[in-house]
């Protein structure tokens, strides 16, 4: 049995940071990369699974370049034996919908059982990517997940989804299922200092599109929308309070007694 | 294709006040572009909302009767795909709520259709439709188009198109459900935790502490100087989640909206559009956060970029 978690490196923008000249995303020099937080959720959620049950294996998986790896080794420093990274040049920029049809196709040829995706990613919220595996692969799904019974073979998996002002549903998805799983569901472990040395001997295999069976065509129609141009949203009006951290906080004091007095 | 398709959204018998909003979208786009408005309603008994959504620049309301109360993706894809089989609409609007993020990207892959989730504008250049959401946490924002898509299915985001009040004059159809057996099944809802001391929905004043605070030891300090200007202590996701302060505390789309809210001051809080959902209509935010660019700072009234640690030390000095 086997449950595959796809995870993200997301990007951070600078404090300060510029577009690029074609206008079409940040400047790369003011780019961090980070592990998409509710990645740290589904993955604990996978092996939780496999720690309470025999027979269980849990593979991560990353659509990204090179430097994406890193989100792979942070994942196996904390459980699991191999990951895969599906990779090239012509997926820069890829949108989720395109992603997803690669995620699906890793779950295919792996025999995934269950594919765990993170509800969505910090840096363009498309909350699109788990949703848009199900639809490839044709599986049920939930979205949004804050709770999971699953025992490993079995027809169907109890879940929790959150719904707005803090209701919640239970219910029941057959499976296998994708399901993707909300911050809070759980508290993610951290790595140990033994499993970080032992995640850089861990095999993580490289795939391309064409050794999944997925053609260039085939990707380039995927694409859900075309990206025409980024640029920065032209700010509130907020007044912006200068001077020293003092100065400031008697400002912000006046202003709060003024307002409450008006009040 | 032509024409725009809203879904209307409801839950336990009650419209989503969002489909409003989604049918004021689609009546602007009709108002540059001169094209028919239909609203799906896909539920047990359509004829529960017909009055509801029958709002100025609808021209037909569609009923589908399925046999399910609650959401099932299954359901709800399937039949989407069969009214937008049966009307070829050029657009598909949802508001971008929990029940949608489940099922809106799949109808789209399953039918080849364009798709963009958390849209807050809409428009036409010349004859394509141009859809702008935002990245990078807000900091940027990016406009999409769909070149050689029929169809688009788009999710838009709550609060930010103007519902429409004015009655209309639809005309009201219905269209057969698919037969569909729903993987999912419906076994309850669990309330929310209204076991908090305080109901944060009744404060108007409040200090609000996000992830910025650092760890559950520093809650305190934030929690004393909330206490000494008189405002009550609320917090952003993570501070819940972690266990810093109860649920019952968050504010934002999974927490609470605090209606009655007159001054808001975010400490280290970045302004998620989930955070924001619970606390953008305050009419004095004041935002503390030590990134310029803090999408925060784009609703606050006053800002202080700079240390939230430092500010609140000071700030004591004053009460
Ligand atoms: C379905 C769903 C529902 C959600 N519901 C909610 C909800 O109800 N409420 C909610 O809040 N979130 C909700 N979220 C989570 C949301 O997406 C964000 O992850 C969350 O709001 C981030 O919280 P934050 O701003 O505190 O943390 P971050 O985004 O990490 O921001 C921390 C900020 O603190 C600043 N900072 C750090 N240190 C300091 C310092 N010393 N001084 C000043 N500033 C500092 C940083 O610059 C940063 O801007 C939901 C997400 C999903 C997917």
């Amino acid at each position: 049995m086997k449950i595959l978690v796809p995870v993200k490196q997301v990007a951070v923008l600078d404090e300060d940071f510029e577009l690029r000249d074609d206008g079409l995303d940040a400047d790369p020099d003011f780019i961090d990369h980070e592990s998409n937080e509710w990645d740290d959720y589904s993955y604990e959620a996978a092996l939780q699974i496999m720690e309470a049950h025999g027979g269980v294996e849990v593979v991560p998986m990353t659509v990204g370049p090179e430097d994406a790896e890193e989100s792979l080794r942070r994942c196996l420093a904390k459980g699991g034996e191999r990951a895969i990274r599906v990779w090239d040049d012509a997926l820069t920029g890829a949108g989720p919908a395109t992603v997803a049809k690669l995620i699906a196709a890793v779950a295919r040829r792996e025999g995934a059982d269950m594919v765990f995706a993170g509800t969505l990613s910090a840096d363009h919220s498309y909350a699109m990517t788990g949703i848009c595996v199900a639809a490839e692969l044709g599986w049920p799904h939930v979205a949004v997940v804050t709770a999971l019974e699953y025992q490993p073979g079995a027809a169907t998996a109890t879940v929790h989804r959150e719904l707005e002002a803090g209701l919640v549903e239970k219910m029941t998805v057959e499976c296998p299922a994708v399901l993707t799983i909300q911050l809070g569901i759980n508290q993610p472990r951290y790595a140990s200092l033994r499993g970080v040395k032992q995640a850089k001997e861990k095999p993580v295999d490289e795939l391309s599109p064409a050794d999944l069976g997925v053609s260039g065509e085939e990707l380039a129609a995927s694409a859900s929308f075309r990206l025409r141009r980024m640029f920065k949203p032209a700010r509130g009006q907020a007044e912006l309070i200068e001077g020293t951290a003092a100065e400031q906080a008697a400002r912000l004091a006046s202003i709060i007694k003024e307002l409450r007095g008006a009040a | 294709m032509s024409g725009i398709l809203v879904i209307a959204e409801h839950r336990r018998g009650v419209l989503n006040p969002a489909t409003l909003e989604t049918i004021a979208a689609a009546a602007a786009l009709k108002q540059v572009k001169p094209q028919p408005v239909a609203v799906a309603i896909i539920a047990r008994n359509p004829d529960e909302f017909v009055g509801q959504v029958n709002a100025a620049g609808v021209d037909e309301i569609i009923k589908v009767a399925v046999p399910t109360d609650t959401f099932q993706s299954d359901v709800y894809e399937a039949t989407v795909a069969a009214v937008v089989a049966a009307r070829g609409p050029a657009v598909v609007l949802f508001a971008h709520t929990v029940d949608t993020w489940g099922y809106a990207a799949a109808v789209a892959v399953r039918g080849g259709f364009g798709c963009a989730t958390d849209v807050f504008a809409v428009r036409y250049e010349g004859d394509a439709l141009v859809a702008t959401r935002a990245g990078y946490k807000e900091k940027l924002h990016m406009d999409l188009d769909f070149p050689g898509r029929q169809t688009v299915v788009l999710t838009l985001r709550g609060n930010v198109f103007k519902p429409i009040e004015e009655p209309g004059s639809a005309a009201v159809s219905a269209v057969d459900a698919p037969a569909v057996a729903a993987r999912t099944a419906h076994l309850g809802y669990i309330e929310p935790d209204q076991t908090g001391d305080v109901d944060i929905a009744q404060a108007e004043y409040m200090l609000s502490v996000g992830r910025g605070v650092g760890e559950e030891d520093n809650i305190e300090q934030f929690k004393e100087l909330a206490d000494a200007l008189g405002f009550t202590l609320g917090c952003s996701r993570p501070v819940a989640d972690n266990g810093w302060l109860p649920k019952s505390r968050q504010v934002g789309q999974s927490g609470k909206t605090v209606v009655s809210c007159k001054i808001y001051v975010a400490m280290g809080i970045s302004g998620s559009v989930q955070h924001m959902a619970g606390m953008k209509h305050v009419p004095t935010i004041i935002a503390i956060n030590k990134d310029a660019e803090a999408s925060i700072f784009s609703i606050a009234r006053y800002g202080v970029v700079g240390d939230m640690f430092e500010i609140a030390k000071e700030l004591r000095n004053h009460c």
